[in-house]
This record gives structure tokens, sequence and C-alpha cells, in this order.
């Protein structure tokens, strides 16, 4: 039932190739060889025994590798998407700092590779895991979801990930496990905005045991078939589509299986604003603002209703029954 | 090069709107142009604002009583950057549905002291003519004696929008602050010299 495919989608549908070609101009001319980097190993192993191997691991811009071997469209909207320019220019990643083209002008500078991701916590296969060896063992699949962010815009991005149970499974969690919680990066001579102390640093995050296992959690390797740019969370992020974009956390180094609800970084910043939960909900406001409508960006008009888990209530209802989803914001 | 003072001013007035327009038209503003509008027009309504405010104490202070001429237009630029303002958001934030207006200015602080600054901003437009000054004789002053009020809720609605970080409306609150200091440090000294 979750699996929705549709036939009648247009290449043109998915990537905004004139925008994508253009930035590729821009970083050749402004960056040269310097920008230009290998694939990373895991992409290459990803694709080894891909059908549609391009063999692009040879010189591709800094973490802008394609990625060919995912499958296309496992959960789709027929919603217009947004442009691989907007998804990349406007961003929330306060380790870059405040403003929304901050992390497009400063993420640029963080080191991605290699990458390592400590699993640890209550399961019986804790490790530092390199990024390639964390991804390499799943199929990679398109995500088509909304991003509807608590600043009351939203997005429509195509992901390309793997669904975060999968890598639940092989970490094998215990029965003291029931929450995850996510770490980000923090890495001050790469990230200008963390001396800022905007919030308590490192970015920590943190879902609920079966949020966490939902099939349409997924950790995020790319999107519009490329790996992720620095701004959208490099080289790995969370995606849960039925929750505020600030809980999708980025640039994740550590995934821990605890006992207890884990601390989050908006929620300790600001506790009556930002909650543990923070499902998009219309009915309950943000204390400033209302969550009753947002802005499809770039549209300049807030003409879309925001709906109960962003849309996803069908599959996801069923995890808050009997909650009092205005307690637990 | 007074004679051309006016002019000027009123087309350097017009900068921040012709930029905006500019950059939303040719695809420079960010994916978010409501948000660049929204931003744009609030925070020149306020810098208006307080240079208005600020026309007094530099004239006291550099004894420079020529530019009183400027402080009207100062004052009408800063209500027309607040009417852009509040029409945006009526319009982008809120899709003109009056009751989420209104829900809005009862329920969230930072929207009651926003619409607050603004509506008490209505008044001193209207009697800023020649007419109502004569009409209206020394009530006048007291009643642009608001601005103060409408100031303070101005910055009030800057600190209470921001986030996490609130070091550059607090940098218009101690502006604001410095403004309102001087009349109030004059006013003590004429009080105590009676």
């Amino acid at each position: 039932m979750l699996i929705k495919k549709r036939s009648d989608i247009r290449a043109s549908d998915i990537t905004d190739e004139a925008l994508y070609l253009r930035r590729r101009e821009f970083m050749r001319v402004a960056g040269g060889a310097a920008l230009l980097a290998a694939a990373p190993p895991w992409l290459q192993a990803c694709s080894a025994g891909a059908v549609d191997d391009t063999g692009a691991g040879a010189a591709a811009p800094a973490g802008q590798s394609p990625l060919s071997n995912y499958t296309p469209r496992v959960v789709a909207t027929d919603e217009k998407l947004n442009t691989f320019d907007e998804i990349t220019s406007y961003n929330n990643f306060y380790e870059f700092g405040l403003g929304k083209g901050d992390p497009q002008r400063y993420a640029g500078r963080m080191t991605t590779s290699p990458w390592t991701v400590k699993i640890d916590g209550h399961c019986n296969n804790p490790a530092d895991y390199l990024l390639e060896d964390l991804i390499r063992p799943h199929q990679l699949e398109e995500r088509i979801y909304r991003l509807r962010c608590v600043e009351a815009w939203s997005m429509v991005i195509p992901w390309i990930g793997i669904p975060l149970n999968e890598v639940i499974k092989r970490a094998e969690p215990t029965g003291k496990a029931s929450f995850v919680a996510f770490e980000t990066l923090q890495r001050p001579s790469e990230m200008p905005g963390l001396r800022q102390r905007s919030l308590n640093w490192p970015y920590v995050e943190g879902l609920r045991m079966d949020e966490a296992m939902h099939p349409l959690t997924i950790l995020s390797v790319g999107l519009y078939g490329k790996t992720l740019m620095n701004q959208n969370g490099a080289p790995i992020r969370l995606v849960v589509p039925w929750k505020y974009g600030f809980k999708s956390i980025k640039s994740i180094v550590r995934i821990s299986f605890v006992d207890r609800q884990p601390r989050t970084a908006w929620s300790e910043a600001t506790p009556r604003e930002y909650g543990f939960y923070s499902n998009v909900n219309p009915n309950v406001d943000h204390p400033r603002w209302s969550q009753a409508r947002e802005r499809r960006l770039p549209s300049l008009f807030a003409r879309h209703t925001t709906q109960m888990f962003n849309g996803y209530g069908e599959e996801v209802a069923s995890m808050y029954a009997g909650m009092d989803l205005k307690k637990y914001y | 090069m007074i004679r051309f003072a006016r002019p000027v001013l009123f087309l350097a007035a017009l900068l921040p709107l012709a930029w905006l327009v500019f950059a939303v038209l040719t695809g420079r503003a960010s994916a978010n142009p409501a948000e660049d509008i929204l931003l744009t027009t609030g925070i020149w309504s306020l810098r208006f604002l307080l240079a208005s405010l600020a026309i007094t104490p530099v004239r006291r202070i550099t004894g420079w009583h020529r530019l009183i001429q400027y402080r009207r237009m100062l004052g009408l630029f800063a209500f027309f950057y607040a009417v852009l303002h509040v029409l945006s958001y009526i319009a982008f934030d809120r899709f003109f549905v009056l009751g989420e207006i209104w829900a809005d200015v009862v329920k969230r602080p930072f929207i009651t002291a926003g619409m607050t600054a603004f509506v008490l901003m209505i008044p001193l437009a209207v009697t800023s003519t020649r007419g109502w000054i004569q009409r209206l004789g020394r009530r006048w002053q007291l009643l642009h004696r608001l601005v103060y009020v409408s100031a303070v809720a101005g910055v009030l609605h800057f600190v209470w929008k921001v986030k996490v970080v609130i070091g550059e409306p607090v940098f218009y609150a101690v502006i604001l602050a410095v403004l309102l200091g001087f009349r109030v440090v004059w006013r003590l000294r004429r009080s105590g010299a009676r």
C-alpha cells in the first residue's frame, strides 16, 4: 500500500537539467580542478553490478557524483517538484550560519570523505561504519517526499536513500532500545556557524523506535539522481516526511540506541516552541505563528492548507493512536 | 546642493523597494521571495522610523536645524514600508483570510506588537499634512508622541520574531533606547532647572 508507482512521469518532471548543467558549468569555471574529485567509494562499489553504470566515478564535482543504480519512485507524488536550484539554495543548516543562503555559501568547505558513522548504545552490533559499508548492502531508492518546514514553507524533493529500518535491523538493537538518537558533525574548522551559540552543539535529534522503524523513514544520501550537496546534509541525513523539517537531521555522524527519550537540539533551545515529536499538525500552532497553511516554494502565497502528518497520515497516524498530540507536540 | 537634497533623499528612500522588485522579477531573490519581501519591507520601515526619531537629537547636538525639513519624509517612508509589510503579510502569509489574521493579532504577541506599531502610525501619517498641523495646533505634538510607542512596539515585534540569536533586533533596540534616552534626559534636565 505504501509503494506507489506512477508511469505517467516525464523526464522533465524529475530533473531540471538546464539548471543542473548551468551549475556544473559554474563549478568548472569557479573551482577548476580543485573541485574535481572521485566518486565516493561506496558509490563505485554500489554501481559495479548495476545495469546502468555510467562510470562517472572519474571526474565529477565534489559532493555531486551521479547515482545511477537506485529504484525510481518507490514513493512518489504527482505534485510539482522543486528545482535542484531551489532545494540547494534555501536551507536551514545553522552550523553554517543563520541565513537561508549561508549553507550554500559556506558548506562547501565541509569534508565529507572519509565519513564515519558511529552506531552505539543498546544494540548487538555497535561499530564505527565507514559510509560505504553502511550503505553498500542496501538497495538505493528514490523517495519523492513533501518537506514541511516548521517555518510554514514546504518543498517537494526527490530524495535518494535507504530505509532506516534496514540499518537498524543490521545493528540488532536490544530490548532496552526504545529510542534512536542522532548527532550531526561538529567541526568548528569547517562550520563557521558553530561560533554563534545559536543552539547547544552538536545538533542532536531523536525518534521513537517505531518511528525510526517506519518504512517512510529513510537515510538519504542523494537527491535528483546525485549525491547530496553539503548544504542538504551530505553525505548522509535523515528524512522523516511527516515531521517538521528540523527533525530530519543532517550530516549524521552518530546513531545511538537509547532507553529514554533523547534530548533534541530545538526542544532544548526553546521547549515551549519545539517538542520532541514535532509531527506536522495544522491544529497545533507554533506559539508565534499559525501552522494552518504553508507556502509551497517558490510561490508567493501561502495557498496550501497544511495536512495532518504532512499528508502521510494514512501511513503513520496509527503510531500516535490515543496520544494527545496537543500535549505531545 | 541643498536644493536637490529632497528629491535625492526621496529617490534614495525608494531604492530598497526598487532592489526588491528587481530581485524578485529577475529571479535574484531566494527560493522564498515572499519572505524576502516581508523581511526587507519590515526592516526598512524600522530604519526609517529610527531615522525620523534621530532628527531631533542630531539637530540639537549639531545645531543643523535644516534637518527638520526631512523628518516628515522619513516618517512617511517608515509608514510606506510598513504598509507594504502589512499588505505582504495579509496577502502572502494569510492569503487574505481575515479570521486567521485576527487570530494572529489576538493570540501572538509578536503580531500584536507589529500590528500595534502599524496602527499607531496611521493617524500620524494622516495628520502629517500642513493643514492638519495647523488645525491641531499644540495637540499635534501631543498626538505625534505616539511615534515613541509605535517604535517600541516595532522593535518588540522584531525581537519576538527571531528565533534563537537576537543580535540584530537588539542592535535596533539599543539605537531606539539611545534616541529615546536623549529625550528623557532633556526632560529631566528641564524639570530640574525649573
